[in-house]
């Protein structure tokens, strides 16, 4: 049932790929129960996996690479795939409002839905690589789900850089996966779980840590890789909602989560995840405060608050943690929401630019107060969800100076201190987002669009999304037993008692709250001046600079061109020229290297002279061939060659083969005459600088010896005893022939001999095609180009 | 007689990998057929010359007895392969001089480019 689950979002993907056409503007109606089906089964597993007994399946696919299809959820898993499934189901029913029914629906419902087939896939592997594959596979989806508006520059720009920067991580989380699986010998999750005192005792595990990180750090946009997500925003805003904020970036924090009680509880571990984390906390909610486009400002407090996350995780504590797995739930609630109000907003209004938004509440009153929702849980506001966590997560950042990150000493309390002031500035665009687009000031009349309050498919998905902002943080409890602590249980290994409440107390968190909440205020009231401020500060060298220099825009492959264009220059010599020399020194290397280079004189056969005379023919031919201006000598002595070839064969005692050699010589002299007349006349070489042939000279000598060595040298060395013995033995026997080698080519090695029929068929056909083809006459190609002349 | 062979099957390496090398098509295209009578020839030495009498069973059931027969197929599947691709080769040449009135390797490039800059 699990691998059903898994698998059926693919499934139905690629019916509407196929199939789509058919259903035309009624597509969504089609794929939206597939995200309702799949939260429906998760849920139903809840009480499975509180009790410990969680679906799983397993079939061997691979057993000779350790690949299984193994997947089985336990309760991280089952939290990310109600988060995925259930963002799923608002977004792909808010998606059949909001996208026009012009647009390419079925491409769109079809890469969602191997967006959501992989991250469900990535959430419940119990395989390494087949969570590899998973996420991949999100990447990819990802990037064709941003270019998705494809005609534009940006979309494309944007999507590119989050497949390199994304599929760069998860490469060197590949790699991660490989080592781990060595040490471990399995890569199966609980045996790489088991095997965890022998990664971190592993002189790799500083390697592992690292490229791990970097797999998690590029999927969940963390500085210095984050620059791709606010480049992502150019995908459709349901896109942005569901894979750029709610859930593939959260991909990353799973990683992590999933990572941590194999690489965890070590100061390396702690230091780099909370200290990454919480830079991109206070940089991403900088950052939201100098933007203008509404998109921008929530792709960069996503940086942010997954940021927040992240600083949590790393902390390693449980509290920590279930802060951790309690602000993924919220945010995946009020940014998502606050993704789908900047939609409405979109549609309705005609832009995003919050310089030309103001007062929006009196024409989109209903959207306006689900703006004022998501935007207070995210400040962190009573009676929002928001609030909760982020007290968790301050009283967190205060007790981590004097735990896993105690060995900082002093510098630990920069933690707290960067999680206030991140705090306030996430306080104050949230208050940029919801008072200067939706409260200040009049509609404005110079708007795109006339605005008005969107329709009701778009407005009742994000009204049961923002409303889980109210329930979260009426009931926290429910979400924390159910859903929560069986994902600590998961992580820790211990089972985790949460009770979570408003009031605590008067204690040092919500001091911090208050702090927040003034500062933010203060700053918010004189936001155009600090604005101004922010906006003169210096610009640093960013990572963005990084990545557009090392990959120019519109020109991704203009530095490779020029690399590539110094070897592939089109030109059938130069080809040849380097894989020729290409053959000479990969067979004389390893011939040196493996010490083969020995000729023996010994067991040689006899030879007469008039054998020598025959081969002094061919050598003879072959060097006059070189010579030849005009082509009838030349062909005629290809013949020679040709036949003394096959008088060899009759020295060899090959008779099959002296008589299959005189009769193909023959048949493709006839060939080379009947199409004379259609050939160049001309045999001469054209004219080359003096270089190029001394080149060409020194080259096809070096072919010549490395291939006389290879002879020799195959001659010196039999490093194998012959196989013909079970030939001569079987031929009768078996084959029925006395003649050994036709019984091996029709008998033995008949699919050889049938493979050699079908290229003489496709030979032919070519012959055939090539010559019927009739061809536009093209005009002369070479204007006053030499004549041709006999 | 190996060394003599290897000596042989040397030099038609040589020339054809020489006249590979060239701009000419019809020289290219008897390269590739002096490669391939080398490659026969250096098959058929791989597995010793003259051991014993042809391989069409006599009395002896033994190796010793005959000539090694599995070189001899493989040499019969490379003469058939390489005459297939002798045709073909002759065919496309004959197509490509027609269509692009020149035999200048050199010259099909800049006829893709003329065409690749018509897309």
């Amino acid at each position: 049932m699990l691998f059903v689950v898994v698998a059926a979002p693919f499934v139905l993907a690629i019916i509407l790929a196929f199939f789509g056409k058919y259903l035309g503007n009624k597509i969504g109606w089609f794929a939206l129960p597939m995200p309702v089906l799949v939260f429906g089964y998760f849920f139903t597993q809840i009480a499975n996996v509180r009790a410990g007994s969680g679906p799983s399946f397993f079939y061997q696919w691979l057993p000779s690479f350790g690949i299984n299809l193994s997947f089985s959820v336990n309760g991280l898993g089952l939290l990310f795939a109600l988060l995925i499934s259930g963002v799923g189901m608002i977004v792909f029913w808010y998606s059949i409002g909001y996208l026009s029914h012009k647009e390419r629906l079925n491409n769109f419902y079809c890469f969602i839905l191997i967006f959501m087939g992989a991250m469900i896939g990535v959430v419940t592997s119990a395989n390494l690589m087949m969570m590899y594959l998973f996420w991949e596979l999100t990447s990819f989806s990802s990037f064709l789900l941003i270019g998705f508006w494809y005609e534009q520059e940006r979309p494309r720009y944007g999507a590119q850089k989050s497949l390199f920067i994304t599929v760069i991580g998860g490469f060197a989380m590949f790699a991660a996966f490989v080592l781990m699986g060595n040490i471990a010998g399995s890569f199966e999750l609980p045996a790489v779980l088991a095997a965890a005192p022998a990664i971190k005792a592993s002189p790799l595990y500083v390697w592992i840590v690292l490229l791990i990180l970097l797999g998690a750090f590029t999927k969940s946009a963390q500085i210095p890789f984050h620059i791709w997500l606010p480049d992502a925003m150019e995908a459709p805003t349901p896109i942005s909602c569901y894979l750029h904020s709610a859930t593939m970036v959260k991909a990353g924090i799973y990683l992590l989560a999933v990572m941590t009680q194999i690489l965890g509880d070590t100061a390396l571990w702690f230091g780099i995840v909370s200290g990454v984390g919480i830079g991109s906390l206070i940089w991403g909610s900088y950052r939201a405060m100098k933007m203008n486009d509404l998109k921008a400002i929530l792709a960069n407090s996503t940086i942010s608050q997954l940021g927040l996350i992240i600083a949590l995780v790393g902390y390693g504590s449980q509290a920590a943690f279930a802060a951790a797995l309690f602000h993924l739930l919220n945010h995946s609630a009020f940014k998502g929401s606050l993704f789908l109000v900047t939609g409405m907003v979109d549609h309705a209004t005609g832009t995003r630019d919050i310089r030309r938004l103001s007062g929006l509440a009196k024409v989109m009153p209903v959207t306006a107060v689900f703006a004022a929702m998501g935007a207070a849980a995210m400040a962190g506001l009573p009676p929002f969800n928001g609030f909760l966590s982020k007290e968790m997560f301050l009283e967190s950042s205060l007790e981590v100076v004097n735990g896993n990150l105690a060995f900082l000493g002093g510098a630990a309390w920069l933690f707290p201190a960067i999680a206030v002031i991140g705090s306030v500035f996430t306080f104050v665009y949230c208050c940029v987002i919801l008072f200067r687009v939706f409260i200040v000031g009049d509609v404005p009349h110079d708007l795109p669009h006339h605005p008005h309050e969107p329709e009701k498919m778009m407005l009742v998905p994000t009204g049961i999304l923002v409303s889980l902002t109210l329930v979260i943080a009426v009931f926290p409890n429910w979400f924390a037993e159910n859903l929560l602590a069986p994902a600590i249980l998961a992580v820790s290994g211990e089972a985790a008692h949460l009770h979570i409440a408003f009031w605590h107390g008067f204690n040092l968190p919500l001091i911090c709250t208050l702090i927040i909440i003034g500062a933010g205020t203060l700053i918010y009231l004189n936001f155009d001046k600090w604005k101004a401020a922010i906006s003169r500060m210096p610009k640093l060298i960013s990572s963005n600079d990084i990545y557009d220099w090392l990959i120019p825009k519109n020109h991704l492959a203009h530095g490779g061109e020029r690399l590539i264009n110094t070897h592939m220059t089109g030109r059938l010599r130069d080809y040849m020229a380097f894989s020729s020399l290409a053959f000479v020194l990969v067979v004389l290397g390893v011939m040196l290297l493996r010490g083969a280079l020995v000729i023996s004189f010994d067991d040689l056969a006899p030879i007469s002279p008039f054998e020598i005379l025959w081969a002094v023919v061919i050598i003879v031919s072959a060097i006059a061939i070189c010579r030849f201006d005009r082509r009838i000598p030349a062909i005629f002595a290809l013949g020679m060659i040709g036949y003394s070839v096959s008088f060899f064969f009759v020295i060899f005692r090959a008779p099959d083969l002296a008589l299959t050699q005189l009769l193909v010589e023959t048949v493709s002299l006839v060939l080379f005459f009947l199409a004379f007349r259609y050939l160049p006349k001309l045999f001469k070489d054209k004219p080359a600088p003096r270089a190029h042939n001394i080149v060409n000279l020194v080259i096809s000598v070096a072919v010549g010896l490395t291939v006389t060595l290879i002879v020799m040298v195959g001659h010196s060395n039999k490093m194998y005893q012959t196989i013909a013995d079970y030939y001569i033995q079987n031929a009768k026997i078996l084959g029925g022939g006395n003649n050994i080698v036709n019984v091996i080519l029709v008998d033995f090695r008949g699919l050889d001999t049938a493979g050699e029929i079908s290229v003489i068929a496709l030979a032919a056909i070519g012959v055939y095609v090539l010559i019927s083809l009739i061809v536009k006459p093209e005009p002369r190609l070479l204007e006053g180009g030499e004549e041709q002349h006999d | 007689m190996e060394f003599l062979m290897a000596i042989t099957i040397g030099v038609l390496f040589a020339a054809g990998t020489y006249l590979m090398l060239s701009r000419t098509l019809l020289r290219v295209l008897i390269g590739t057929c002096l490669v391939s009578h080398g490659t026969l020839l250096l098959l058929i030495t791989m597995g010793k010359l003259k051991r014993g009498v042809g391989p069409i069973l006599g009395g002896a059931l033994d190796s010793a007895a005959y000539v090694d027969p599995l070189p001899q197929a493989l040499i019969l599947t490379a003469i058939v392969i390489g005459f297939g691709v002798t045709a073909f080769i002759i065919v496309l040449s004959y197509r490509a001089y027609q269509s692009l009135d020149s035999d200048d390797t050199n010259d099909f490039i800049s006829a893709e480019e003329r065409h690749g800059s018509q897309h």
